[in-house]
């Protein structure tokens, strides 16, 4: 009887493990098989085709940039924003609903949204022109005004992305005790010295979950960019998808999606090191 | 108890997905997709034909589900209506019928040989049968006339004049208002193909990178001053020429006709500029095919034969803008706008320097990498102002590894070839 038990755990997660194999290994392994070989042989023709392409370069540079320039400001606004509701007593659910609204939009809504409020006969050209600042419909997406460009898309991202973020944020500063805060300002820290010193090493396994979390999404970006800057501001997901559905050569899309998931891995890896977690901390 | 209603459950959703595979003809189309287009096709273009499912596909899940029913052996689609140049891997693959007897019957009932022996792919049979087609003209705003450079015809304009035409725009209105459909899903690769190599070059491959070309291509970067930056995120020129961002516009016929007819007063439609090579234009046709393994042969026919017959072929042209394959005359009662479009495609094809290009051939599924081809071309030097000589070079061992791959011999304007078609 004892000897039949040990299985049971086996058995229960025998069906998600084969379930994951079946649609998550299986085509995991295909994939990397379609991007390293070349008429059933191995080969480094496709990465060759990737790496000369006209828009890699640019297309890894716009999707480190935008990365770069979003997780961090997605992090701050999100602490701030998670500090400042945990002062909040009444009202408290609804103002975290409404920051969440973005949350369920999809990608590609939100890109159509800022899409409606940039383009030359949108809404911020409708204001400025209303203010007298400019004269006519000027362009912010186009490929002559690339700054431009790139802040619109940033904007629309950390707009987009901020929820999620706030979302696992708000759920580790609920777990920093009260004693900690208050025996803090027992001993005069002020609140900057309660943040850093306190606040901010007690919330460091969510901040490292929705580091890596954001990360991740970051490197996949796609609709937003897309409904934005089209074949203006060229990202690795973009790219990706170009090789598979308009030059229909899966092959060369497929050594994108391997990069993409190498870039992906490498920074995890990077949190997992860089942001130490006190193990008595994990669950 | 329990078991029989899973049973049950389980039977009925069998039953659900199974039924219609088993009752109707299942046509996948690529073409006239949006809503008010598949409305027209299922309630007045396929009446009384029997039961027909018309479902439509975007292009590129189209290809990746006709290529899963070909490896899986296991079909549910008996017809497919689709581009030349998306039935084109279909037939590399040898996965469509055989459709000699439909042709001979047709070539009989007035389609004419040219265009039917486009539905053979290079191939020694008939691999589908031209079912609409449609070209690429010019529209543009009627308050743009008036800056139209003194004794100018509209309807034979050159690339000089158009340059001249754009820089009067710009100089009275402020900004270029000239549009091209250069965005992720516009057709500029066409442009390319079908307009300007073959209006500047006499030809689209073996031409890709001589002196021609070359001219062409600064030619071109002239114009691109009076052409609007917006350019690079239109899809569609229906859409900026009906909002007012531009006031004239290249593109397909289908992708104008929203805007046109919806106030066919406010426009002109004419042809595409010439260049020193004559006016290039290519008509593009949609095809209808029976993919091997169609569990409903008898019903794809029927379908081909009814959707082939003048009377259908005259309603199509006049509830969706595409227009007859067979050789018949358009009602006077035309939709307006429909009307200004085939007068344009008349100017068009009878200008005296008319200059057919022909769509691609036998490129099977690198159709995408030969676009591709064009519009890195477009990119490097008209968007990032990379020297025009260096470019073509390199893009011209592009194509040459391309066309040595696919061994695609030259199709018109190129003079014909024995092997894959050269750059020279």
């Amino acid at each position: 009887m004892t000897n039949d038990r040990r299985w049971i755990p086996y058995l229960l997660i025998l069906p998600s493990v084969a379930f994951l194999a079946l649609l998550f290994i299986v085509p995991l392994v295909q994939t990397i098989w379609l991007a390293v070989s070349d008429n059933g042989a191995l080969s480094l023709a496709n990465a060759d085709r990737m790496v000369n392409d006209i828009n890699f370069t640019r297309s890894l540079r716009n999707t480190f940039l935008l990365t770069l320039m979003v997780v961090p400001v997605q992090i701050a606004i999100a602490l701030v924003m998670g500090s400042m509701v945990a002062k909040v007593g009444r009202g408290r659910e609804t103002i975290l609903w409404i920051w969440t609204i973005p949350l369920g939009i999809s990608d590609l809504a939100a890109g159509l949204v800022w899409l409606s409020i940039l383009q030359n006969t949108g809404y911020l050209n409708s204001v400025l022109f209303g203010f007298g600042i400019i004269e006519r419909q000027t362009g912010w997406l186009s490929y002559q005004t690339p700054v431009a460009l790139f802040f619109a898309i940033a904007v629309a991202e950390i707009w987009r992305g901020t929820a999620i973020v706030m979302v696992i944020i708000v759920a580790g500063l609920n777990q920093v005790p009260k004693e900690f805060r208050e025996a803090a300002e027992i001993f005069g820290a002020g609140p900057w010295t309660r943040f850093w010193r306190i606040t901010l090493p007690l919330i460091r396994p969510a901040l490292q979950s929705a580091l890596i979390l954001r990360t991740v999404l970051a490197f996949e970006v796609f609709a937003v960019v897309y409904a934005l800057g089209g074949r203006n501001f060229p990202v690795l997901v973009g790219e990706a998808y170009n090789w598979q559905n308009q030059n229909q050569n899966y092959s060369v899309a497929a050594a994108y999606a391997v990069l993409i998931m190498v870039i992906s891995l490498a920074a995890t890896l990077v949190y997992l090191k860089a942001i130490k977690v006190d193990p008595e901390r994990l669950p | 108890m329990k078991r029989i209603v899973s049973f049950g459950i389980l039977a009925s959703t069998v039953l659900a997905f199974a039924s219609p595979v088993l009752a109707q003809t299942i046509f996948v189309s690529t073409q006239l997709r949006p809503i008010e287009e598949a409305t027209v096709v299922r309630e007045e273009l396929l009446q009384d034909v029997g039961d027909v499912d018309y479902v439509v596909e975007e292009p590129p899940q189209f290809a990746v589900r006709m290529e899963a029913e070909r490896q899986a052996g296991k079909h549910t689609v008996s017809l497919v209506g689709a581009l030349h140049g998306e039935l084109s891997p279909l037939a590399d693959k040898n996965a469509l019928e055989p459709l000699d007897d439909l042709a001979k019957k047709l070539a009989a009932g007035g389609m004419p040989q040219a265009v039917l022996d486009l539905g053979k792919l290079g191939k020694p049979n008939q691999q589908y049968i031209p079912w609409m087609q449609a070209t690429y003209v010019m529209a543009a705003r009627k308050e743009a006339l008036q800056y139209l450079p003194a004794g100018t015809d509209v309807n034979a304009l050159s690339y000089d004049q158009l340059i001249e035409w754009g820089k009067k725009l710009q100089e009275a209105t402020g900004q270029p208002q000239i549009g091209f459909p250069a965005g992720p899903k516009g057709l500029m690769a066409r442009y390319f193909q079908g307009y300007f190599y073959p209006s500047f070059t006499g030809g689209v491959v073996r031409t890709f990178q001589g002196a021609e070309a070359a001219a062409g291509w600064e030619k071109l970067k002239a114009l691109w001053a009076f052409v609007t930056p917006n350019s690079t995120n239109y899809d569609f020129m229906q859409e900026p020429l009906a909002a007012g961002e531009v006031m004239v516009a290249w593109d397909h016929i289908a992708r104008l006709k929203n805007a046109i007819s919806a106030s066919p007063d406010d426009y002109v439609v004419f042809p595409a500029p010439s260049g020193p090579k004559g006016r290039g234009y290519m008509p593009v046709v949609a095809g209808l095919a029976i993919p091997k393994g169609s569990p409903d042969k008898a019903g794809a026919t029927k379908v081909i034969e009814h959707l082939t017959t003048p009377d259908v072929q005259l309603l199509t042209a006049s509830r969706v803008g595409f227009f007859p394959t067979l050789n018949v005359k358009l009602p006077e009662d035309l939709d307006p706008g429909v009307a200004l479009l085939a007068g344009a495609v008349t100017a068009t094809q009878t200008s005296k320097d008319a200059l057919i290009s022909l769509l691609p051939v036998g490129l099977g599924d690198k159709g995408g990498e030969f676009n591709k081809v064009y519009m890195d071309a477009f990119q490097r030097i008209i968007l990032r102002n990379e020297p025009v000589g260096d470019v073509l070079k390199a893009q011209a061992a592009t194509l040459t590894k391309l066309m040595a791959d696919t061994k695609a011999p030259c199709w018109a304007p190129d003079a014909k070839s024995d092997g894959p078609c050269p750059v020279q």
